[in-house]
């Protein structure tokens, strides 16, 4: 039962990671735009130097 | 067929009312939002940033195609055109009210608090599963410990929500669903802390935080639903005038936003604008367009010494009037003070679950109060009453009512939007369902407010032509109708005349259009002499060679919308304030048999009123600034897209699209949902009818409980989807390929 004292805390500190993710995620504003962000992946960047 | 959206906002914003509604972001930055209702692709984003972002002075713009916003960034005094680079890209730009933070933060807190309590339930969940399948002793404890701990964040900041709201409820008196889960977690969690310090068996972590999972995503979803509709109705075109130019007394002239225009003020209000205060003209002639705000259908001559008041559009000639009244005392002001006044009947209303929670919460606590005594008269073990009781509690904890009513409203709200029907909350289509009549204004709701040519056929193709080339020189309706028949001519000289009509010089030959006394100068003065509908004439030299007719263009479906109203037993009636014999022109054409002509806004009010005493639900469908008391008066509203400001705000439907079919798909889904409402409520009292014996008699382990819970509210919600497949023939019939349009398009599903 010994692997329980590092597994629990394990397994919460990456839960706890996931939700730091999503909570950083949510304050930067990457939900503002969601169907925005979906249809920017087919505009080609344009590769002009100096932009 | 022109859709009147178009016809309605293509004035665009100028440079001043730009600069005013911009706001500042320090060290000579400026930020303007735009709503460009009709952007819709990855090719849409790349054109308008690349066009805008070549702009002089223009720092940065970027896209929302979420909310069909564009935000530009831009320095200096002058504003960048960026309208008019997007107006030649063919996209429509307007500006919008920027929109109080609050809500944003409303629903950042919702969406945190879901992150939270599903990291809490799953993780508690995963420790409870090592507890129910044979976890004992020290090992048991260790789990309980931790649970307590992660359950503590979970509740304090997503369980917050429902606490605030319950405290709210009880403190003035009343009872909502939140009540009985404030205390059922609560309790289950003081109740699950005691037994985890004395070792118990039984802990209830679980139950409590996956209850207040549940609970809020349903709370969320409902929220996202509503925001997403005030999202759209907000991005819609805004009516009013934003500000005026004034005329100082030293010639200067300035833009003042319309909360600084003090009576006396001189304004000069140019063609194609609204005007911002009440007012009396002082130099100029002008046709205006009063149909926003007394819904008269027929333009009206302008002269000097006439009174205007605010919202009227001015058509054809620019007006000097000077401000007789501020802006917080104009027409407008009138028409929010009795809208104000009219809200009764809505207030009053209380929505379904609050009912039910009212009867539900008491009886829910006092079963467990009864069950506690019940278990300590039989076995005298405090303890063991206890913990049934709470196990009563927490089996009945209304996560199945909780996610019954808002569900059902989701997913409904979700399939009129993809009609193009934008609702406000859930209580409307509680309130709609009910209703058993339905008052309609006419200009602008049953017709556009747009004038048809009728005798088309009748006039010589020739003349005809030669009209619609002078009539491209106006933008008055009359001229509108005819311009859009066609027709290329080249004259040497096109002047307007506002007010009188349209003079053309061609070949020698005077030509005019417009009104008979002013147009046919040669003509015997008995034909003379009449304005007004039958008055529009082509002349030459002052000769009559063509006389115009014209009625107004009934909004698509408007028949067919009446007769599906009709089958489901709602009496119709129109309200207007237009003359009799064009209200009775149009009732005739539509099958409505009761009309009430010449209203004033109070008289509407009224109107609604009576029937509301006579015991009727009214539904009233309007779009002027003079329907919006009757709007807030009624059970019940809707408004088009194209209704004023404060009409589209006080409505509690807004349709984008073309067709008034969307009358009747509101009111079928509205109705569709409440029965599916009270299904899904059967259902949840007869999970609790099997659930609450089984509780009472002590069987009850932190696994059947959560099982129970998660079984009840996966039938709620399936129960719920059922609605997805109504309706598909009328939504097939009103979304037809021809009457999408740039606000069709705001509202297709992503």
């Amino acid at each position: 039962m010994t692997t329980l004292a590092y597994l629990i805390p394990v397994a919460l500190f990456l839960g706890a990671l996931g939700l730091g993710g999503f909570l950083w995620a949510l304050r930067s504003g990457q939900y503002e735009d969601l169907e925005g962000a979906a249809e920017r992946i087919l505009i080609d960047r344009d590769d002009k130097p100096g932009r | 067929m022109a859709l009147d959206l178009d016809g309605v906002a293509s004035v665009l914003p100028s440079s001043q009312e730009i600069r005013l509604a911009s706001r500042s972001l320090g060290d000579d930055l400026r930020q303007t939002d735009l709503s460009v209702p009709t952007v819709h692709c990855a090719a849409c984003i790349q054109a308008i940033e690349t066009a805008l972002a070549k702009l002089h002075r223009v720092e940065d713009a970027r896209v929302n195609l979420s909310t069909k916003r564009v935000s530009v960034k831009w320095r200096g005094d002058e504003v960048p055109p960026f309208v008019a680079a997007l107006g030649r890209l063919g996209y429509q730009a307007h500006l919008f009210d920027p929109e109080a933070d609050e809500s944003d933060k409303t629903l950042s807190e919702l969406i945190r608090a879901v992150a939270v309590a599903g990291f809490a339930a799953g993780n508690i969940m995963l420790l409870s599963v090592s507890v129910w399948s044979g976890a004992e002793g020290a090992t048991r404890d260790l789990f309980h410990w931790v649970s307590a701990l992660i359950a503590i964040p979970a509740l304090a900041f997503a369980g917050g929500i429902f606490f605030r709201s319950a405290s709210n409820a009880l403190r003035h008196g009343r009872m909502n669903m939140d009540v009985p889960i404030a205390v059922g977690v609560s309790l289950a969690y003081a109740m699950s802390l005691y037994e985890t310090i004395n070792h118990g068996d039984h802990a209830y972590f679980d139950a409590s935080v996956s209850l207040l999972f549940f609970l809020l995503i349903g709370r969320t979803l409902d929220y996202v639903m509503r925001e997403r509709a005030r999202t759209a109705v907000k991005g819609l075109s805004r009516l009013a005038a934003r500000g005026a130019l004034v005329l100082r007394g030293d010639g200067a002239r300035d833009y003042l936003p319309v909360g600084e225009i003090e009576p006396g003020m001189q304004l000069l209000i140019a063609a194609g604008e609204r005007i911002p205060v009440d007012g009396k003209i002082i130099r100029g002639t002008s046709d205006l367009d009063c149909s926003l705000v007394s819904g008269e259908s027929t333009p009206r001559n302008a002269v000097p010494d006439d009174t205007v008041q605010a919202g009227i559009l001015n058509l054809t000639g620019p007006l000097t009037i000077v401000a007789t009244a501020a802006a917080r005392d104009s027409f407008l002001a009138e028409m929010v003070r009795l809208m104000e006044a009219a809200e009764g009947g809505r207030a009053q209303y209380r929505r379904i679950a609050d009912r039910v929670s009212a009867l539900y919460a008491p009886v829910v606590h006092l079963t467990a109060f009864v069950t506690f005594l019940g278990w300590m008269a039989a076995t005298g073990d405090w303890h063991r009453a206890m913990t049934i009781a709470i196990a009563v509690l927490i089996i009945t904890c209304p996560c199945a009512l909780g996610l019954a009513v808002p569900i059902v409203q989701v997913v409904a709200a979700r399939r009129l939007f993809e009609n193009g029907i934008m609702v406000k909350d859930g209580s409307a289509m509680e309130r709609l369902a009910t209703i058993d009549r339905a008052v309609f204004d006419k200009t602008g709701t049953l017709t556009h407010g747009q004038a048809r040519l009728v005798n088309a056929a009748s006039i010589d193709p020739a003349m005809l032509a030669i009209a619609a080339g002078m009539a491209a020189h106006s933008r008055h309706p009359y001229s509108k109708a005819i311009a859009g028949l066609g027709g290329r001519h080249e004259f040497d000289a096109v002047s307007e005349h506002p007010g009188f009509g349209i003079e053309a010089k061609a070949a020698g030959s005077i030509w005019r259009l417009g009104r008979r006394g002013w147009a046919g100068w040669q003509a015997p003065t008995g034909s003379g002499g009449r304005d007004g509908d039958g008055g529009t004439v082509l002349a030459k030299d002052g000769v009559f060679v063509a006389t115009f007719e014209f009625e107004d263009v009934l909004r698509a479906d408007a028949r067919a919308a009446i007769e599906r109203l009709n089958d489901t037993q709602v009496s119709v009636e129109m309200l207007s304030g237009d003359t009799e014999a064009s209200c009775r022109n149009v009732s005739g054409m539509l099958g409505i048999d009761d009309f009430v002509p010449s209203l004033l806004p109070s008289r509407k009010v009224e109107r609604i009123d009576t029937m509301a005493k006579d015991g009727h639900r009214v539904l009233m469908v309007g779009d002027g600034l003079n329907d919006t008391p009757a709007l807030s008066a009624a059970h019940v509203s809707m408004a088009p897209a194209t209704a004023a400001d404060i009409g589209r705000n006080a409505a509690d439907f807004v349709f984008l699209r073309e067709s008034l079919l969307a009358v009747p798909l509101a009111l079928e889904v509205s109705r569709k949902a409440g029965s599916l409402i009270r299904q899904n409520i059967v259902i949840a009292i007869v999970y609790n009818a099997v659930a609450v014996p089984i509780a009472i008699l002590g069987h009850v382990t932190p696994l059947i409980a959560a099982i129970a819970m998660s079984a009840s509210s996966l039938l709620v919600i399936a129960n719920a989807l059922r609605l997805q497949g109504l309706g598909a023939d009328p939504a097939a019939r009103t979304a037809g390929p021809g009457k999408r349009s740039g606000a069709g398009q705001l509202a297709q599903p992503s």
